[in-house]
């Protein structure tokens, strides 16, 4: 579906926009594949919303430049641009008919009447609303509102289909329900999407790429597995999924056999640790990749704590565990498994983990 | 709290009350059999509408007061519209205090303004011209406008023409079909409001004026100050029935638009 | 969407600033300026004012009654505005077509039928003597009461809309929030409510003490020589006695106390808040 053949629908190179003498978008470059859903994923005030109003032409960057499709758009006003655009807040023309509002960049573009109309009626159904089309948005509800804008937006086949929090404004079941569907429209009509959202769990369900912002920064790009599994800075790690920090001692030289004490206990770190041996240092691990053992049976490894908690998730246990330093962690482990090691909260317990689970970066 | 919610209730009666009771009652006068004020009336009868009907003062006074509010309400609107385009879409500079000086006539007591239009009507002979009247009109209805239709602009959601940019229209087809429509219940009724204001106002025509020109307000004036009997309160029942109107309009032009309060 | 400086909203603005200017400030500016020109040049017309008892005693009972009014007009308006922001839909719409009715009738006719429901023999004084609180009717008309009723009739939705629409603002949740927190309503009234509707307060107080100062129909229709006002003076002194130089001076005074209170109000509030 993404065809790298045909080189980049979008790309950045090095877009800057101040307010004042704060830097909301500093230095942002990168591309856009044909066919790829990629997504800006960030606290509010990262610079990804504002980054996606320069690719609309809402805003202009002060620096840098813009290429979609190949031509330079930094001058040209978003009307001119190829694009298409899902706001947070719908933004549907409450005067117009749901078949009208659809209908409208159809008119803007000069596409004959007849031909309009039937598209119209098949991006209608494309969305699921096939019999909604003489109503008016106030007559909708929010899901259906959205999917109308998605119909707008998609009608005319932008070179690029940009999305505001597009879910932002719904409720949890609506916004998984219609994650699936933006999949779906994205795999079915072969578009290219550029998507914004705070939610990391959403960024990761949707994406083929996401671009993780903060300050104004991008901080890392790439597939969901690659931000998950190999953070590239503390910052992405603590924002996509949940991490346990703990500070950490590195032992050893570049190049040697790599361990880091923990609460006094030298443990194993992964190879690709981002802070020099002997500093201070930081170390992440995910809470499912935690493990857990009796001190009875232990072998003389892991890092002793005591489960101070064990909190009841349906499909899977948390363990709320507290290290000698006094930090909290947390370790999830799947319902099965966690009824095998039967520990009780008071209980002492050693952690470990496989060395490829813990990063360190620099504290 | 019940027993706040009593007081309050029984205070918004009296307000109610207090508020519309007048006007009952001169729409009961109105229709009284005899030739005085009394209440309630001996009996019932339309002899002081047949007799408005029959007055040609009254009919001059009506003719003139549709000659006035006519172009007043079309000339106000429209300058109106112009004026509160430009203050909060325009990005002028001192925005603020420009459209503060143009609602100056709502805090000038119309006795000054008028007073002041009579002064220099005189050295350009617009008193007692219907020129001169409108123009004396359109200055204290113009506020009320700019006020309207700058309001439903400011609530105006300004990602709509945002949205309208990103799907192809230029900012003249977005204006043309996004913000116009969406402001048309404003503009009209603000029309509508205009043309009430115009048909209420006394003192403005009171000074510009003439023996021959005067609207109903100035006839209902002249009168109201001499001895009176009822045909005053029918034409002042015929006046609250075209405000009823009015607002009965402007109560569609904002369901039509969707509004809900 | 550029930041350009185009030219089209002074040309949208310059028809309507024109208007202004020629058919507003230049008059009043003219009125006002023949307080210094009239007979003569001078103040002598000031000086007529501080002299002559009768225009003092005038200007006086202007700001009387408009202090009089307001207070009256605002504790009659305030309940209104509450149930009108916190009632259900149906009180509000309600509320709202009776405050709307008279917004939308002329003050003329307002007044008139004031003056036929407060007239000595008028149905008012007919009630209150069928069920037997009077004896003789009372004089409600040609005198101060005549004028407060009629003022504060017709002042009064100019202060509840305003003052809806800032209560509109307010959480509703703050009142409950108060209560469980130990205030009896009248303190969570006093300590929550009130402070938050203050600036919807003084903005409506203003308004109202500014439009009743500049008051004419009313003082004409329901009050008596005692309660002449300072608008009915100045339409005298041009129209009876043609001394443009006194109405003038008049003039000038009126404005500037209305400049001064909306001054004041904007130190207060700010005046944004009042042009919305």
């Amino acid at each position: 579906m993404i065809s790298p053949e045909l080189g980049p629908i979008l790309e950045l190179r090095g877009i800057r926009k101040h307010y004042g003498r704060h830097a909301a978008v500093d230095d942002v470059s990168l591309k856009l594949r044909h066919g790829e859903f990629l997504t800006f994923l960030g606290p509010s005030g990262s610079g990804k919303t504002t980054t996606l109003m320069m690719v609309a032409g809402l805003q202009q960057p002060d620096s840098g430049q813009i290429i979609l499709a190949g031509k330079p758009v930094d001058r040209l006003p978003p009307y001119k641009r190829d694009i298409g655009m899902v706001f947070q807040h719908y933004a549907l023309f409450p005067h117009m008919t749901v078949r009208r509002n659809v209908a409208f960049p159809l008119e803007m573009r000069g596409t004959p009447r007849a031909e309009a109309e039937r598209m119209v009626t098949a991006a209608l159904a494309m969305v699921g609303l096939p019999d909604h089309g003489d109503r008016l948005p106030r007559q909708l509800s929010g899901g259906q509102q959205q999917r109308v804008a998605l119909a707008r937006a998609m009608v005319y086949r932008p070179a690029l289909l940009l999305m505001d929090e597009p879910l932002g404004a719904l409720d949890k079941a609506l916004r998984e329900g219609l994650q699936l569907e933006i999949k779906r429209l994205h795999r079915e009509q072969r578009m290219s999407v550029l998507y914004v959202t705070h939610d990391q769990s959403e960024a990761l369900t949707m994406s083929d790429r996401i671009a993780v912002f903060d300050g104004g920064r991008i901080q890392q790009i790439g597939t969901p597995s690659d931000l998950y599994e190999r953070p590239a800075t503390r910052f992405v790690a603590g924002f996509v999924g949940e991490t346990n920090f703990v500070p950490a001692e590195l032992l050893g030289r570049e190049g040697e056999a790599r361990r880091a004490l923990v609460a006094g206990v030298p443990m194993p770190v992964s190879a690709r640790f981002l802070a020099a041996p002997g500093t201070p240092a930081v170390l992440a691990i995910r809470p499912e990749r935690l493990r857990l053992s009796a001190p009875a049976d232990d072998d003389g490894g892991g890092v002793p704590a005591e489960l101070v908690d064990l909190i009841y998730l349906g499909n899977a246990r948390r363990f709320v565990l507290r290290l000698p330093g006094g930090q909290e962690w947390s370790a999830v482990m799947q319902a099965e498994a966690a009824e095998a090691v039967m520990l009780r909260p008071g209980d002492a317990v050693r952690l470990s983990w496989n060395e490829v689970h813990a990063t360190a970066f620099p504290a | 709290m019940g027993r706040w919610r009593l007081l309050r209730a029984l205070a918004c009666t009296l307000v109610g009350i207090y508020l519309i009771a007048p006007l009952v009652v001169v729409l009961i006068i109105s229709f009284s059999s005899a030739a005085f004020l009394r209440f309630p009336p001996p009996g019932f009868s339309l002899r002081w509408y047949a007799n408005l009907a029959n007055d040609p003062a009254w009919i001059d006074a009506t003719w003139v007061s549709i000659q006035v509010l006519v172009p007043t309400a079309v000339l106000s609107t429209a300058l109106g519209t112009a004026a509160a385009l430009a203050l909060i879409r325009g990005r002028l500079p001192g925005a603020g205090f420009l459209g503060a000086a143009l609602m100056a006539p709502l805090v000038v007591p119309g006795i000054i303004t008028s007073a002041g239009l009579y002064i220099i009507y005189r050295t350009i002979g617009l008193n007692g011209t219907l020129t001169g009247m409108v123009i004396g009109h359109v200055v204290v209805t113009l506020p009320y406008v700019i006020a309207t239709v700058g309001s439903a602009l400011r609530s105006l959601d300004p990602r709509l023409e945002a949205a309208a940019a990103t799907l192809g229209a230029p900012p003249s087809a977005a204006f043309r079909r996004i913000t116009l429509p969406l402001l048309a219940p404003a503009v009209l009724s603000s029309m509508l409001f205009a043309a009430v204001l115009s048909f209420d106002e006394l003192i403005v025509s009171l000074f510009v004026g003439s023996a021959r020109l005067r609207t109903v307000p100035v006839q209902m004036w002249s009168n109201i100050r001499g001895d009176f009997d009822p045909t005053v309160a029918a034409i002042a029942s015929l006046c609250f029935l075209v405000a009823l109107i009015a607002l009965g309009l402007e109560a569609l032009l904002r369901r039509r638009n969707g509004d809900r309060e | 969407m550029s930041t350009r400086r185009e030219s089209w909203p002074w040309l949208l603005l310059l028809p309507a600033a024109l208007v202004m200017l020629v058919a507003f400030a230049l008059p009043v500016g003219m009125l006002l300026a023949r307080a210094f020109t009239q007979p003569e040049p001078g103040l002598q017309n000031f000086l007529l004012l501080w002299e002559r008892p009768v225009y003092l005693q005038i200007l006086g009972n202007t700001v009387m009654i408009a202090a009089v009014a307001t207070p009256v007009t605002l504790l009659l308006a305030y309940p209104v505005a509450h149930a009108m922001a916190h009632g259900n839909p149906r009180t509000r719409r309600l509320l709202t077509f009776l405050v709307l009715v008279p917004f939308w009738t002329s003050l003329l006719v307002r007044s008139f039928a004031t003056v036929i429901l407060l007239q000595r023999r008028g149905p008012l004084n007919t009630l209150l003597m069928n069920i037997g609180l009077i004896d003789a009717p009372l004089p409600l008309i040609y005198n101060l009461t005549g004028v407060l009723l009629g003022a504060v009739q017709t002042l009064l939705p100019f202060v509840i809309f305003p003052l809806y629409n800032s209560m509109r603002r307010i959480d509703p949740t703050l009142m409950p929030a108060a209560l469980t927190m130990g205030a009896s309503p009248a303190r969570a009234f006093l300590r929550v409510y009130l402070p938050l509707s203050l600036p919807g307060l003084m903005t409506g107080a203003t308004l109202v003490f500014i439009s009743m100062l500049g008051y004419f129909v009313i003082p004409a229709l329901l009050g008596g020589p005692r309660e002449t006002m300072v608008g009915q003076l100045i339409q005298d002194q041009i129209g009876q006695l043609g001394s443009w130089g006194v109405a003038g001076a008049l003039s000038f005074v009126l404005l500037a106390i209305t400049a001064a209170l909306l001054g004041l109000l904007h130190r207060l509030v700010g005046l944004k808040a009042v042009a919305r």
